[in-house]
């Protein structure tokens, strides 16, 4: 009953409302336009340290969310520039370099007073403008099952706000996706040659895919950040695989993929994880062991479900059997 | 012999009475290798011009270099006029020089349908901050997509429209993108080997699409191997061999000029090879 408890609250988390923001941009750039970008744990963490450090400089919060996205933006365009005219393995090689990068120059010693060096930015220090805006009492809230407080840190006010923002790109995707614009972008995912020699400016679409999906990436990332802290090793390789595995198990290119993945990824880490302390004796497994055990576990049955349903659970089937 | 072609003269370069496309000392070579090097090259306009030659001899290099997919190291070329060095291939499309490829590329996970619409010019829609707002478009989508009906009808592929076109054969596909290139009025349709992978039965009603066009007032240049092809459709034949243009002429007389044989089949081709190799 408690794993079904922790489960439940596991799949509406802001933690998985945040992954499944990210994935969404991912969705805009791998579903829609192909380009693999392996470095979106990047884009996040630039996000969350451009929220977070102008919050604590006292900036308001709609500046501290304009720095974020001016953060990712910059990051899109500097990715991009160089990589965009090549082919697509080019950009998941920069970008996996590129995000390291960021989490290494973030937690290096000569940064500490802006990030934080390793340890990063406490939640105390950027998290109560966001906090202060809250119309929820400033107390615990027990609903039905669950009991979260009301404003702070992951407060039912950031359940509200994270899963609207889920809601709100989930919607941009959706109009985009069939608009003129998203078609374009699919025909270049298809093969840009061709694309091109219909009069289109590829370049400029590749680079238009890849900011606005770094730009959701670090809206992702403060809303992460707002139910933790920010702390750049939590924003590493890992994460950006976690974000693809999310991406393909709810199935890349549908609106709903991303959403539906993360609470899939989230949920059954927590069952697992459960399970496996309830079930396995400490001497065979001691309880620091059962996180690693449990992320195993967790990512044989997505290759299982991977390679059994490639389309991911909400793909079309039709879209990827004729992947040549 | 078309009319237009009767004072042209047969040699390589020849100078076309209403040229649409001109091209003077372009210059391709990869390391040591020289693809291209064609002093100058016409092509008449409103008429159906085959590009052919010996594998090798630098036909498609030549067509990547026209239709800015492949830069050049010196030369110029213009089209109506207006010079296209330097310009992108999205450039020279809207500038109504559309081209199709010698490995057909349908956009395979996109439907019939997607592919023709993504053909069309002036869609407002494709810019992102009128993706935003459906009203901006959507008049113009519907206006595309009669025009796709029309254009799919007249390539019999309507029934296909909202199959994936992954799914259509060969020939079918060939269809697609000559049809999906119709779909912004250009003036001009390069064709990179459109009768190759396609099944015999289809290729008469492709000959006919493209001698269509021209009488729609088109201009075609396409490059083919299929010598049916280029006697049965073509008003004029260029020649290519080793980069350089060969010879130019009337498709029924340019296969007897001895340049062109020597180039297909080699200059001794004649000489009895028993006497240079007695083993």
């Amino acid at each position: 009953m408690d794993i079904l408890l922790d489960a439940t609250t596991a799949v509406f988390a802001p933690a998985t409302a945040a992954f499944a923001l990210a994935a969404i941009g991912l969705n805009f750039h791998f579903g829609l336009t192909g380009l693999l970008n392996m470095g979106h744990a990047g884009f996040m963490l630039l996000g969350m340290y451009g929220y977070a450090i102008s919050t604590s400089r006292g900036a308001p919060i709609w500046l501290a969310l304009i720095v974020a996205i001016a953060a990712a933006t910059v990051f899109g365009l500097l990715l991009g520039w160089p990589t965009l005219k090549l082919r697509g393995d080019y950009l998941a090689i920069a970008t996996i370099s590129a995000a390291e990068l960021v989490r290494y120059l973030g937690r290096s010693n000569s940064l500490q007073g802006l990030t934080g060096g390793s340890t990063g930015i406490r939640g105390s220090d950027f998290k109560f403008t966001f906090e202060e805006l809250s119309p929820l009492p400033n107390e615990n809230i027990t609903i039905l099952f669950w009991t979260n407080h009301g404003s702070l840190s992951s407060s039912w006010w950031l359940h509200i706000v994270a899963w609207s923002a889920v809601a709100l790109f989930a919607l941009l995707f959706w109009q985009l996706a069939r608009s003129p614009w998203g078609r374009v972008l699919k025909g270049i995912r298809e093969d840009e040659d061709a694309v091109r020699a219909l009069g289109k400016n590829v370049y400029s679409y590749k680079m238009q895919a890849l900011v606005l999906g770094g730009v959701i990436g670090a809206i992702g990332g403060v809303l992460w950040s707002l139910g933790a802290s920010v702390q750049p090793d939590s924003m590493g390789r890992p994460t950006t695989f976690w974000l693809w595995t999310i991406l393909l198990l709810g199935g890349a290119a549908t609106v709903f993929g991303p959403v539906l993945g993360s609470m899939l990824f989230w949920m059954s880490l927590v069952v697992i994880k459960g399970l496996a302390s309830t079930f396995i004796p400490s001497s065979v497994l001691s309880p620091v062991e059962i996180e690693p055990f449990s992320l195993v576990l967790v990512g044989i049955t997505l290759m299982v479900l991977v390679v059994f349903r490639p389309q991911g659970v909400l793909g079309n089937k039709r879209e990827l059997a004729f992947n040549d | 012999m078309t009319e237009v072609f009767a004072e042209v003269a047969h040699e390589p370069g020849a100078a076309k009475q209403d040229p649409i496309v001109i091209a003077d000392h372009v210059h391709r070579h990869f390391g040591g290798l020289t693809a291209v090097d064609v002093e100058h090259f016409e092509v008449q306009r409103n008429a159906i011009t085959a590009l052919i030659g010996p594998n090798g001899a630098g036909k498609s290099t030549f067509f990547n270099l026209l239709t800015g997919f492949d830069r050049p190291q010196r030369g110029e070329w213009q089209f109506n006029g207006h010079s296209l060095v330097g310009t992108s291939p999205a450039k020279i499309a809207r500038a109504g020089k559309v081209r199709t490829f010698q490995l057909t590329k349908a956009l395979n996970r996109m439907t019939v349908m997607e592919n023709m619409r993504l053909g069309a010019a002036e869609q407002g829609g494709e810019n992102f901050f009128k993706a935003l707002v459906p009203g901006l478009w959507k008049a113009r989508e519907q206006e595309i997509t009669e025009k796709a009906h029309v254009l799919l009808h007249r390539f019999k592929l309507y029934e296909k429209k909202d199959d994936y076109a992954g799914s259509l054969s060969g020939g079918q596909r060939k269809l697609l993108e000559m049809a999906r290139a119709l779909m912004s009025d250009p003036e001009m349709i390069m064709l990179d080997e459109p009768m190759a992978g396609v099944n015999p039965a289809l290729t008469e009603s492709l000959l006919d699409h493209v001698v269509e066009l021209k009488n729609e007032g088109k201009t075609i240049l396409f490059v083919e191997h299929d010598m049916h092809m280029v006697r049965r459709i073509s008003d004029w034949v260029v020649v290519m061999a080793e980069g350089r243009i060969i010879a130019e002429g009337p498709p029924q007389t340019v296969m007897a000029n001895p340049a062109v044989q020597d180039a297909y089949l080699g200059a001794h081709h004649d000489s009895d090879l028993s006497e240079e190799d007695p083993s």
